[in-house]
């Protein structure tokens, strides 16, 4: 029955726009933290990832949710890891063929995508229960909330790293590079950081709520 | 130290390259199962055997690939024979040990999302490892996992009783920790040169 229900619910703009932030899956639902943390050491680095996590992204849950009524459901995870390890493929080879310079750099991490645990988490929580182009557009949304991700840290890491975004220079020469950001401590350090910061903007969120609460309180008490 | 030696391997795969806090593989079950030490221990006991036994298969399934050409083949078969290894254990642990079965829940299935294990078999293939060169590497992965969710636990352990300010939540003082980790790991890099991946 409530699954009868939850299939004509029509597509709104939240199912896009979840994945963008409230359900941000490495801000809130700390998904898919390896790839987020190994290669957001440059800008460029963390734009080619999310690029290609993205298609991987899409290109599955549009497959898991077409193919949802076929695959039994005893099977489905192995199901989908294979469906998600053919794109992973594709895109391994599609960088390839493009940008030998960008595969080097982030090497087996582009393997490394079957294992996201936001890709098989959405396949298994999202697209094997609704339609088509819900998958698919929640996909989009969850994608490109990685992608704000792994540019919120890898601008923060590269600027502080090297005093450069994308290659160019941004702080003057005199400025001494923190380079523990680009090491793996940064990686660590720089996320933290963002989640703290997260923390204490939703922590003062709901003490103004409480102290307006309390507030009106007070006042129907005074009256 | 050179480079192609066990030793070295084993070290490298251990301390310099630590595969969780250095090369930041494994890290959901390093934020998930690190409240408690003995779950922690448990962990780690069961994923270096699923490291363990798909570096072997992986080795054996690599040369069965690359004899038929069929390299574009080897991640589907990896994860497909890390699924299976995953299982074994499932079944293992069910049969033998059903206290330590019920403690590890939800994260023994998810062994097959750990990239530390995928990682394992895809960097040995992609450095041309042969036979015992993979299972010295694949035994300092699994000691260098085990290590890094231990001291993460005990330190998590330590800090429950501390008084903290409330925005630390969770996953924010984790990321710290192990970022103070991590720093202190980078003292092993005088132990060798780090490899890139």
């Amino acid at each position: 029955m409530s699954q009868t229900i939850e299939t004509e619910k029509p597509l709104t703009l939240e199912v896009f726009t979840a994945g963008l932030w409230q359900e941000n899956p490495v801000f809130v639902m700390m998904l898919g933290l390896c790839p987020t943390l190994a290669v957001t050491n440059t800008l460029e680095n963390s734009l080619g990832m999310s690029a290609a996590t993205l298609f991987v992204l899409v290109g599955s849950n549009a497959l898991v949710s077409a193919l949802r009524l076929v695959i039994p459901k005893q099977i489905r995870i192995t199901a989908y890891i294979i469906i998600i390890a053919t794109f992973v493929t594709i895109v391994d080879y599609l960088i390839q063929a493009f940008s030998l310079d960008l595969h080097n750099k982030l090497g087996a991490f582009i393997q490394l995508i079957v294992v996201n645990c936001l890709i098989l988490g959405r396949a298994e929580a999202y697209a094997s229960r609704n339609g088509f182009t819900k998958a698919v557009v929640s996909a989009l949304g969850m994608g490109l909330g990685f992608t704000l991700a792994l540019v919120a840290l890898g601008s923060v890491r590269e600027l502080l790293g090297a005093g450069q975004l994308l290659g160019y220079q941004i702080f003057s020469l005199n400025f001494e590079p923190w380079v523990v950001m680009i090491l793996p401590p940064g990686g660590f350090i720089v996320l933290g950081s963002w989640l703290l910061l997260f923390n204490y903007f939703r922590q003062r969120k709901t003490e103004n709520l409480l102290a307006v609460d309390s507030a009106s309180h007070c006042t129907v008490k005074n009256n | 130290m050179n480079p192609e030696s066990l030793s070295f391997i084993f070290l490298n795969a251990f301390l310099i390259n630590n595969f969780v806090l250095a090369l930041f593989l494994g890290l959901c079950p390093f934020v998930g199962v690190s409240a408690k030490r003995e779950t922690a221990f448990n962990m780690s006991l069961a994923t270096m055997f699923v490291m363990f036994v798909s570096s072997v298969c992986a080795y054996g399934i690599n040369l069965i690939l690359v004899k038929f050409e069929l390299e574009f083949l080897r991640l589907i078969s990896y994860i497909a024979l890390i699924a299976s290894a995953v299982q074994l254990v499932e079944m293992i642990l069910k049969k033998f040990s059903p206290k330590i079965f019920r403690l590890l829940g939800i994260f023994l299935p998810l062994i097959t999302t750990n990239c530390a294990i995928l990682g394992v078999a895809l960097f040995q293939t992609n450095r041309g490892y042969d036979f015992l060169q993979s299972v010295a590497f694949s035994i300092g992965a699994g000691f260098g996992f085990g290590l890094a969710i231990i001291l993460m636990a005990g330190l998590r352990e330590k800090l429950e009783l501390a008084n903290l300010p409330n925005i630390t939540q969770a996953a924010a003082l984790s990321m710290m920790l192990a970022g103070i980790l991590s720093l202190t790991f980078m003292g092993f890099a005088g132990l060798g040169t780090t490899t890139t991946i």
